[in-house]
């Protein structure tokens, strides 16, 4: 096992950090007063201080630093969570982002402005009481320190070296450091790592103590750090000396950064709400785990085919024994892969509450089922998409509060997630104005998309946005209008196997509905024979296996109907479409399938059975095959094509309409 | 998307197609498998309706015959499926051809193009990557890359749509 790179370490936990502190101060707009937010902020803020000067953000741990000190102040009371804390310290949270990911990036100016902004806060709010002020205007004429420092036992395990220390202060002015041993230990009791001298400095600079205290920044709060000035403690050393101390910080913070940092395997920083035990591991590792999960299904079912040909009872009760295993190993998999959907839904608070600043909206965002679980892959890929919708329903759904007429001036937004079979349903719903059909209308036929006189339905207007290049908006603003997206959208989910659905009413609000997969990797499936070929079925889309009667049987075209239990469905002879050789099998088989309230009946030779089905994706060279969405490997080592069954179902139904159109 | 002319001798496997000669050049060529089971891909185009599984991957397997305008022919006992890494719109992709006899890998010396005739070669000329001297005759180096490039699917293509209804 290669250890991972630190500084990547680091860069990923300040991630996770960064939207603790996000969304504390989010929540801090609403409850001003909420001790637990305000100390979820600060530990989030000690951390990447801490963290940050250890592997060598020396820009982010400075700069944390005081965005730390003023809410270390609003934890001790002596500072209110005041909007415009709040505001900046926002601003200085993005701030800290672009210093981690693109410190070329970040403005000096920018910096300054957020500091003096909590400077001006700080010193504006609070009488000018016993803390050592953090500003460097405290720059007394003095012509030295003594400086006592006792740092804590375990500061070399977590990663401080006293000697760089002594170092930094040598560079503030010269420097005669004694150092005490008193305190260390008889050899039998002496642990090597531990750190038990104490060293006692004098510093001859005139420099302000802030100068000084910033070399400890790091351990400030968990060493003994003495100050006073060379005359006045060499006539009485047992003067009151200031004492920085741990403050209540050691209490109730969580153990120092470092030690998390350090060690990468040790647990992930727990969220605030709920300290559960875990582990970090690279996604790319879980993905290799999948991949031999699934390499061990498609093993296994080549071992149950062997078996079942077999008359060995030991040999069948190992297969069935492997089998049984298999499947757990494979949903536990399954399980580590999958997070829930509110890792997601967090980042999206942001962005509405910057949005209806922009925009002078006004709107309140509902979250609902956000412990609902999808594959990781799937969170990841559905964040531009859900951006891309938010965006939309933000700028051209909800309307301004004077605009919304009867409506609640207040405008909401619904993100909702919830599982359905398989499937998930994630969806975004607005009070907004709903969409404007005319206006579709007139767009598509303006460009071509549609005739004039075409009969739509509701759901075809809508679809149409999903074209490239469309986009009904008079202006173009910087959020959304230019037409580039919906396509997007459109298509990154599809590629993730699922599917959009609109609904709309005129004033009440849009609703947009996406359905994915639980998983990309593993499917349950249906083998099918259609004259040599195999095939598979996703068994969460098949309703059920019925015998085609002869009658139905005699017609020739390709598409006719069934009548199943007084409904009548459309069926597709696979054969046909698949240009097979016509199959001696007297009694077809029709899998009934369906892709949400559509229904189609797919006729085959025969059914073979369930099977495990690992997903392999087509070739690029066969993006054009739109029967099928993927490929697997059955027991034999032979290939079998997977039946796209959305697309199957909408070629159904569409033949079904011109059959009826015809009639 | 033009190579750089090669300069140096190209090292090359050399494979028969319908009696004729011609090399692929060997830093493509992944494996040499013997043909085993295929599965049919309907509504794919005809030269590339193919699967096949190679350990554990599923892989479009091409009949090159069918693209360079030969018939197609039987499997017979010197047929070898030949797996190939190709750069497409700077993917890489495995895709795997059938040969009717792999012969030898071997250098070759390319000729100048300038030399090379523009007709005469039983080809598309954008599918040679060069013409080689190979004892006293000579052998077309196939270009894999913009043989399948040329094929790579438009979106919305019309034959998925024709396959469904031909009536």
């Amino acid at each position: 096992m290669s250890s991972p790179d630190p500084v990547e370490t680091f860069r990923q936990e300040s991630q996770e950090l960064l939207e603790q502190l996000e969304q504390a101060l989010l929540d801090l707009e609403h409850r001003p007063g909420d001790m637990e937010l305000i100390d979820s902020a600060f530990r989030a803020l000690h951390t990447i201080k801490g963290s940050g000067a250890m592997f060598g953000f020396d820009a982010v741990a400075a700069f944390t630093h005081h965005v730390e000190n003023a809410f270390d102040e609003v934890r001790k009371g002596r500072l209110a969570a005041s909007s415009e804390l709040v505001a900046l310290a926002l601003a200085a949270q993005d701030h800290l982002r672009i210093l981690l990911e693109r410190p070329a990036e970040a403005e000096a100016e920018r910096r300054e402005a957020i500091l003096v902004g909590l400077r001006a806060i700080i010193q504006g709010d609070m009488a000018p009481v016993a803390v050592s002020p953090p500003a460097e205007e405290q720059a007394p004429a003095i012509q030295g320190w003594r400086i006592g420092i006792q740092l804590p036992r375990n500061a070399m395990a977590m990663g401080t070296n006293p000697l760089l220390l002594l170092d930094e202060l040598r560079e503030l002015g010269p420097l005669r450091v004694t150092a005490r041993e008193t305190q260390v230990p008889p050899l039998e009791d002496l642990d090597p790592t531990d750190c038990h001298i104490t060293w006692t400095a004098e510093l001859e600079a005139s420099c302000s103590r802030a100068a000084i205290e910033e070399v400890f920044m790091f351990v400030l709060d968990d060493m003994t750090l003495n100050l006073s000035p060379l005359e006045t403690s060499a006539a009485s050393p047992s003067a009151p000396e200031e004492t920085l101390e741990a403050a209540s910080a050691a209490l109730s913070a969580p153990p120092p950064a470092q030690v998390r940092a350090a060690a990468p395997a040790a647990p992930a920083p727990a969220k605030a709400a709920s300290p559960a035990e875990s582990v970090r591991v690279p996604a790319g590792k879980l993905d290799e785990l999948m991949d031999r999960v699934g390499e061990l299904v498609i093993a296994q079912s080549r071992l149950r085919q062997v078996a079942s040909a077999s008359s060995d009872i030991h040999l069948r009760s190992v297969a069935e024994e492997i089998e049984r295993l298999a499947l757990e190993l494979r949903d536990t998999t399954m399980g580590i892969r999958t997070v829930p959907i509110a890792q997601l839904f967090g980042r999206f608070r942001r962005l509405v509450h910057d949005l209806c600043r922009d925009l002078g909206k006004d709107v309140d965002l509902v979250m609902q089922g956000e412990e609902t679980e999808l594959d990781k892959t799937v969170i990841e890929r559905l964040n531009d998409p859900l951006v891309h919708l938010i965006r939309n329903s933000l700028d051209h759904g909800l309307e301004k509060p004077e605009e919304r007429g009867s409506k609640p001036g207040r405008g909401r937004l619904l993100l909702s997630a919830r599982h359905a079979g398989a499937q998930v349903r994630v969806s975004i719903r607005d009070d907004g104005k709903g969409l404007d059909r005319a206006r579709i209308r007139a767009r598509a036929e303006e460009r071509g998309l549609i005739s004039p006189d075409q009969p739509l339905t509701d759901q075809e207007v809508f679809q149409l946005i999903f074209e490239p290049g469309f986009s009904t908006a008079q202006t173009v603003t910087n959020l959304s209008g230019r037409g580039v997206g919906m396509d997007v959208v459109k298509r990154t989910i599809e590629a993730l196997r699922g599917s959009i659905d609109i609904a709309s009413e005129p004033g009440l609000g849009t609703e947009v509905t996406l359905c994915l997969p639980l998983t990309l990797a593993i499917i349950d499936g249906l083998l099918v024979r259609v004259g040599e070929g195999r095939y598979v079925i996703p068994l969460t889309a098949v309703e059920e296996c019925v015998e085609l009667d002869a009658n139905a049987e005699a017609g020739s075209t390709r598409c006719n109907f069934l009548n199943l239990r007084g409904s009548l469905i459309p069926f597709l002879r696979l054969s046909g479409m698949f240009g097979t050789n016509p199959d001696p099998e007297p009694l077809k088989k029709a899998v009934i399938v369906s892709a949400g309230d559509q229904r189609v009946g797919l006729v085959v030779d025969q059914v073979i059975g369930d099977h495990q089905t690992v997903i392999k994706s087509l070739s690029k060279l066969h993006a054009d095959v739109e029967m099928f969405s993927g490929a697997t490997i059955l027991g034999d080592g032979s290939v079998a094509l997977i039946l796209d069954i959305a697309h199957l179902v909408a070629f159904g139904q569409a033949h079904e309409e011109k059959l009826m159109a015809a009639a | 998307m033009t190579l750089p002319e090669p300069a140096d001798n190209l090292r090359v496997v050399t494979i028969n197609l319908q009696g004729e000669r011609f090399a692929l050049e060997t830093r493509h060529v992944r494996e040499i498998l013997d043909p085993g089971p295929t599965t049919l891909v309907p509504s794919a185009p005809a030269f590339l309706n193919r699967l096949i599984n190679v350990r554990g991957r599923v892989v479009p397997l091409a009949d090159l015959r069918l693209r360079l305008g030969f018939e197609q022919s039987a499997v017979t006992i010197d047929t070898r499926v030949i797996v190939l890494e190709i750069d497409l719109a700077d993917e890489p992709t495995t895709v795997a051809v059938l040969a009717d006899k792999v012969n030898e890998v071997r250098e070759i010396m390319p000729i100048a193009s300038s030399q090379t005739p523009k007709f005469g070669l039983r080809c598309r000329p954008d599918h040679v990557r060069c013409i080689g001297q190979l004892g006293d005759g000579f052998v077309i180096v196939l270009d894999p890359a913009a043989i399948f490039a040329s094929s790579a699917p438009r979106r919305g293509s019309e034959h998925a749509t024709e396959h469904h209804l031909p009536h």
